[in-house]
């Protein structure tokens, strides 16, 4: 970190989250494709506080990371467990399809 | 460590895992067997907010004050109100599976982790317990295709409000340099300490809390996931996760950020404006009831965050207030929806409404009575809780959003006028079901409350005035 500075790592981060939000946007196809996206985001916010734990010397970013990495787990979980219901009762993932409620 | 004042968390989250064991231990034990336990777990928890000690614990990152007692048994009641309602529609619904209480109570946890959060830690895991639980409860009807695109669509972009909530939480710790609101608040009384990279934070925490409680430019997930998912997770929705998501937001403005109220008043003004707009306009051309009610509580929200902006400890109360009314008359008008069943099945048109003054007069005076409540109409109770705002905003000297707010609330009152009209006026069609005595309750307990709330409003309004104190005033 001393060689680097915080800054390449936070504009790494920012890279990653206008990726995950892009990803879940523009993406047309496959619902898979944004769960994927929502990681990306949760990784991105990962990186950043890691990157300030290191910077700083201080340990709580890391230990956050760690409920993060938990909560990112239990979230893809229902995110899968809903896909699969979702495949069950229309017969496909892709984005197009999920029209039924419109206002 | 102090966890005695996390006791009624600590209490509720065991007796939630109690509730599980006995329904694989137990084989007799059933939906309702489940949900009655559910509601005995709520009134104790409710019997220890009421008794627990006021302080920090749990190493700081856990407070109880005067501010998280009021919020949490509103909420209580809130989630008691909710489960009582599905007692007897959850076959309607498609919902009536063991584990449906049990997920309203791991939510209802995750709310009052949020009102306690006294650090950023405690803040995110209570915003992702309860959008966790309320994810799997909005998708709870597995079979039903609008169910589950109401769950996929509440997941994707309520995860993507998380992840934009935990990106901030990530900037205000890199450049505030704690995650305890105590220390940030000290810290950012300077205001020079304000870096750009903690504003940035600033909006994106703001964001994603925007998004829980449902604010305009965050409210697109609303009406769909209102219209698809079950009633009873409607009403669940609508009430009890409202009042903490307000309760958090209360908090993290005013404790951390609040010597920042430059900074982020005139971003709460534009989103009470444009929800209390849209609230108001969207509303009119709806003809599902459903999402009719996600509009109105959108706009419920707009006028909520008036008091915020007004940054008063009045203003403050007002929006105490105006939740404590808003849970009554919502889960009131919720029963009411619930009720409208045709031969075993639910209709959600406004114009299955028609000719219930006739076919049954009591439903239809309740029904009657909240939806006056909402447009702001004296005597009831929504009136009382847009008067404390509106009081507060012009008290501030933010006449322009008192007066928008009052001239937006007229036409909200056309919409919530016209199903009374509906029910009252037009030609009669078939009568519903016989409504369950649990549906009957709850509307019961709404209408009393929303009705007399005028007759003794000294012992809410203290009770407002007292938790108020506990944020920085």
């Amino acid at each position: 970190m001393t060689h680097i500075g915080l800054f390449p790592y936070l504009l790494v981060a920012a890279l990653l989250l206008v990726l995950g939000v892009a990803g879940i946007f523009l993406n047309r196809k496959n619902l898979i494709v944004i769960l994927m996206s929502i990681e990306l985001i949760l990784l991105a916010a990962n990186l950043n506080l890691v990157a300030f734990a290191a910077q700083r010397g201080d340990l709580v970013g890391q230990v956050f990371v760690m409920f993060t990495l938990t909560v990112a787990a239990a979230e893809a979980a229902i995110g899968l467990a809903i896909v699969v219901i979702t495949y069950r009762a229309r017969g496909t993932i892709a984005v197009e399809d999920v029209n039924l409620l419109k206002g | 460590m102090n966890a005695a004042v996390a006791l009624a968390e600590i209490v509720l989250a065991l007796s939630g895992l109690g509730i599980l064991m006995v329904g694989v231990l137990l084989r007799q034990a059933d939906f309702r067997f489940a949900s009655l336990l559910t509601i005995a777990a709520f009134i104790v928890a409710a019997l220890l907010v009421a008794v627990e000690p006021h302080g920090t614990g749990l190493f700081g990152a856990f407070v109880t004050d005067g501010f998280s007692t009021f919020m949490k048994l509103l909420v209580l009641a809130g989630a008691v109100l909710a489960v009582l309602m599905s007692l007897d529609t959850a076959r309607e619904t498609q919902v009536q599976r063991y584990e449906f209480p049990v997920m309203m109570l791991f939510a209802t946890i995750g709310m009052m982790l949020m009102i306690s959060a006294a650090d950023l830690m405690t803040l995110y895991l209570g915003v992702e317990l309860q959008s966790l639980s309320l994810y799997v409860l909005a998708a709870f009807a597995r079979d039903e295709p609008r169910a589950t695109e109401a769950g996929l669509k509440y997941f994707v972009l309520g995860s993507l409000a998380s992840g934009l909530l935990l990106y901030g939480i990530s900037l205000v710790w890199g450049f505030g340099g704690s995650m305890d609101f105590a220390v940030l608040a000290h810290t950012l009384s300077a205001p020079a300490v304000a870096s750009k990279g903690l504003l940035i934070g600033l909006v994106f925490v703001i964001s994603g809390l925007v998004f829980k409680v449902s604010a305009v430019p965050f409210h697109m997930w609303t009406p769909d996931v209102y219209e698809g998912a079950p009633t009873p997770v409607t009403a669940f929705m609508s009430t009890a996760p409202k009042v903490a998501g307000i309760a958090l937001l209360l908090r993290v403005m005013m404790t951390p950020f609040g010597h920042l109220a430059a900074e982020w008043q005139q971003v709460i003004v534009l989103v009470s404006v444009l929800s209390m707009a849209l609230g108001a306009f969207a509303a009119i051309s709806q003809h599902n009831i459903k999402r009719l009610m996600a509009y109105s509580s959108i706009g419920h929200v707009g006028y909520a965050l008036i008091g915020l902006a007004a940054g008063s400890a009045v203003g403050l109360r007002g929006v105490l207030i105006y939740m404590l009314t808003y849970v009554f008359m919502n889960a009131g008008t919720f029963g009411c929806i619930l009720a409208m069943r045709r031969r075993g099945h639910l209709v959600e048109e406004i114009s299955d409404l028609a000719g219930l003054a006739r076919n049954d007069p009591l439903l239809a005076f309740a029904f009657a009575i909240f939806m006056f409540s909402m447009a702001g109409i004296p005597p009831f109770a929504g009136f009382w809780g847009k008067y404390f705002i509106f009081a507060a905003a012009v008290q501030s000297g933010m006449w322009t959003l008192a007066v928008l707010g009052v001239l937006l609330s007229v036409v909200g009152a056309f919409y919530y006028i016209r199903i009374i009209k509906v029910m009252y006026f037009d030609e009669a069609k078939e009568a519903f079901d016989l409504r369950p005595a649990s549906l009957s309750l709850v509307v019961g307990i709404g209408a009393v409350f929303t009705t007399f709330f005028f007759v003794v409003p000294a012992p809410f309004v203290a009770a407002a005035t007292l938790a108020v104190k506990a944020l920085a005033f």
